[in-house]
C-alpha cells in the first residue's frame, strides 16, 4: 500500500468542511461524482453569493484517504474565489499540494470533476431563479 | 522501543513460535550439514532431522514419511503439483479444473499452462458462500481431464470446500485431484485418505513456523502420482525437486507441525471464540456489517466483513498507524495481501457476486495463537469508532438514510 504524505494525514485525520448544506437553498451548488463500485463518490457543496464569491463549501466523500483529502483541501481552496476562478482549478494543483502519487491521481481528477459538478449546478439553478424572477 | 500494536492478520503469515525457534537454532551453526552428504557425521544428523520431520508432517495429514516434497513454501508447492501432473501426464489428457477464487499460486500456474497450450482449465464458479460443489466438480469432468486442483479454505474469507465429497468423484472417475491446504493445514483435521486427495500443498510461515520452507504431498499408492520435475539439479527428493535442503527451515517447520498436533483442538476453539466475539463487538454497535464467506463452513480464526459505505483503504489507514499516530496501530487487510496494491476490488469478494460497491468495503481479520482478548476488545473499539468516522464523511451513507437508492441514482455513472 502507498505512504501518505503528511498532508494526506492530516486531512484525512482532520477533514475540514464535513458536511452537508440543504440542497434547496438556492445558493448552493451541489456536485456528486464518482461511482460506488469505483470505490470513490465525492459529494461536494458551494454556497456562492449573488456576485459569484464562494462564501463556503462543505463536502462528503466515500473513498480512499487520498480521495478524503483531495476533497477535503478542495473546501479550502475554493472559498473566498469567484466561480470563474473556481472552475479553471485543474487536478494538477491537487496532486502537488498533497504529494499524490501516480496511483492516487484519479483521486484529485475526481476533485476537480466535483467543482464543476457543483458549479454547473449552481448555474442552472441561478438561471432559473433568474427566469422566475423576469 | 517500538510503539505497541496488534497483529490480526494471520491468513497474511504468523509469528513465529519461539519454540519453533528453538528448534531450528542448533541447524544454523552446529548441525549445519547438508542432508545430502553422505560421508560424514555432518550430513548424517541433517539427514536424520530432515526424516523425523518427514515423519512428523507425514503423520499429521496421515500420510507416509516417503511422500513428502520439501520445497520453498505453497507457492512452488502449488506450482509443481500442477504444472507437474499436467507435464507428465500429457498423454492422457490436458484438461484441468479448478475454481474462480483458488490463491493466485494456483490461478496464475493455470493461466501460465493456458498461455503456453498445455492445458485447458475449467474455472468452476463459486456459490454465495464461496462454496463448489462436488456435482459441479462432476459435470465438468471430461476424458480428458486429468487433474482438479481445489483449496481447502479461502485465505480471504476461510470458507472450507468440500473436499471429501469432491475427492470421492475424483476416484470415482480416476482423475488426480490436488488440494491447496496451505490456511487450513495444522489448522483444520486432514486425513489424506478421508479426504481422498493425491497431491497436497502446506506452507511453514502460515503456522507459526518459518518462511521459506513448505511441503508437497504426493500420494505414493492407489494411485501412484507422478510429476515431472520444476527444478532440476541434483535429484533431491526423488528427482522430483532439486536444490540443498533448507534444514534449519525443515525442523522449524516439522516442530510447528508437532505442536499444533497437540494444540490444535483448543486453539480452534479458542480463536473461534476470540473471531465471534470480534464479530459480536463490531455488530452490535455498527449497521450494515456484511460477513463474507460462508456463516459455517469457515476456518476458525476468520472473519471478512464489509462495512457497508465506507472504502477498505481508508478504514486501513484509520487502523495501521498511517494516521492516528498516537494509539497502538491494528494490522488486518482490505482484499488480500496481495492484491491490495492494485486498487482493484478482490476478485475473490466479486466471485460471489457481491457487488463492487460493498467488495471495496471489506476488511479481513486473521485471528492467531497470539491473540488475546483484550487485544479482540481493543480492535473492535478502534474499528467502531474508524467506521463511525467516515461513515459521518460518507455521502452514501447519509443518501442511504434518506432513503435514497444508491443503485438506482448511480446507474450509469461514469467510473
Amino acid at each position: 500500500m502507498a505512504t501518505y504524505s503528511e498532508k494526506v494525514i492530516d486531512h484525512y485525520s482532520n477533514p475540514r468542511n464535513v458536511g452537508s448544506f440543504a440542497k434547496d437553498e438556492p445558493n448552493v451548488g451541489t456536485g456528486i461524482v464518482g461511482a460506488p463500485e469505483c470505490g470513490d463518490v465525492m459529494k461536494l457543496q458551494l454556497k456562492i453569493r449573488d456576485d459569484g464569491v464562494v462564501e463556503d463549501a462543505r463536502f462528503k466523500t466515500f473513498g480512499c484517504g487520498s480521495a478524503i483529502a483531495s476533497s477535503s483541501y478542495v473546501t479550502e481552496l475554493v472559498k473566498g474565489k469567484t466561480v470563474d476562478e473556481v472552475e479553471k482549478i485543474q487536478n494538477s494543483l491537487i496532486v502537488q499540494e498533497l504529494s499524490l502519487p501516480p496511483v492516487k491521481i484519479h483521486c484529485s481528477v475526481l476533485a476537480e470533476d466535483a467543482i464543476k459538478a457543483a458549479v454547473k449546478d449552481w448555474k442552472e439553478r441561478h438561471r432559473k431563479d433568474d427566469e422566475r424572477a423576469a | 522501543m517500538a510503539q505497541p500494536r496488534v497483529y490480526m492478520d494471520n491468513h497474511a503469515t504468523t509469528p513465529m513460535d519461539p519454540r519453533v525457534l528453538e528448534a531450528m537454532l542448533p541447524h544454523f551453526t552446529q548441525a549445519f550439514g547438508n542432508a545430502a552428504s553422505r560421508n560424514h557425521s555432518f550430513g548424517w544428523e541433517a539427514e536424520k532431522a530432515v526424516d523425523d520431520a518427514r515423519e512428523t508432517v507425514a503423520d499429521l495429514i496421515g500420510g507416509k514419511a516417503k511422500e513428502i516434497i520439501w520445497l520453498s513454501g505453497a507457492t512452488e508447492s502449488d506450482n509443481l503439483a500442477i504444472k507437474g501432473v499436467v507435464e507428465f501426464y500429457r498423454d492422457r489428457g490436458n484438461h484441468v479444473i479448478t475454481t474462480t477464487t483458488e490463491h493466485k499460486a494456483v490461478l496464475d500456474t493455470c493461466k501460465a499452462l493456458e498461455r503456453k497450450k498445455l492445458a485447458r482449465v475449467t474455472y468452476l464458479p463459486v456459490d454465495q458462500y464461496g462454496r463448489v460443489s462436488a456435482e459441479q466438480v462432476r459435470e465438468a469432468i471430461a476424458d480428458d481431464t486429468v487433474l482438479i486442483s481445489i483449496m481447502l479454505a479461502n485465505n480471504e474469507i476461510g470458507t472450507i470446500q468440500p473436499i471429501a465429497e469432491i475427492g470421492k468423484v475424483a476416484k470415482e472417475k480416476n482423475v488426480f485431484f490436488h488440494c491447496d491446504a496451505t490456511q487450513g493445514f495444522a489448522k483444520l483435521p486432514i486425513d489424506v485418505s478421508e479426504l481422498g486427495v493425491d497431491l497436497l500443498s502446506a506452507s511453514g510461515h502460515k503456522i507459526y513456523g518459518p518462511k521459506g520452507v513448505g511441503i508437497l504431498w504426493v500420494r505414493s499408492k492407489g494411485p501412484r502420482v507422478r510429476l515431472t520435475a520444476q527444478m532440476d539439479g541434483g535429484g533431491h527428493e526423488r528427482g522430483m525437486r532439486s536444490g540443498t535442503l533448507n534444514v534449519p527451515g525443515i525442523v522449524g517447520m516439522a516442530k510447528a507441525v508437532e505442536i499444533a498436533k497437540v494444540e490444535m483442538p483448543a486453539e480452534a476453539a479458542r480463536t473461534q471464540g476470540m473471531r465471534d466475539r470480534l464479530h459480536r463487538l463490531i455488530t452490535d454497535e455498527l449497521d450494515e456489517v456484511y460477513l463474507n464467506g460462508h456463516p459455517t463452513e469457515r476456518l476458525p480464526a476468520n472473519l471478512n466483513l464489509s462495512f457497508a459505505y465506507i472504502e477498505g483503504e481508508s478504514m486501513l489507514m484509520g487502523l495501521n498507524g498511517s494516521a492516528h499516530a498516537d494509539l497502538p496501530a491494528v494490522a488486518v487487510s482490505s482484499g488480500s495481501a496481495c492484491t491490495s496494491a492494485t486498487l482493484e476490488p478482490s476478485y475473490v469478494l466479486k466471485a460471489l457476486g457481491i457487488g463492487d460497491e460493498l467488495a471495496h468495503t471489506s476488511i479481513r481479520f486473521g485471528l492467531g495463537r497470539f491473540n488475546t482478548n483484550d487485544e479482540v476488545d481493543y480492535v473492535a473499539e478502534r474499528v467502531i469508532a474508524e467506521v463511525k468516522r467516515l461513515r459521518d464523511l460518507s455521502p452514501l451513507y447519509e443518501m442511504a438514510k434518506e432513503g435514497i437508492d444508491l443503485k438506482t441514482y448511480f446507474a450509469g455513472a461514469q467510473h
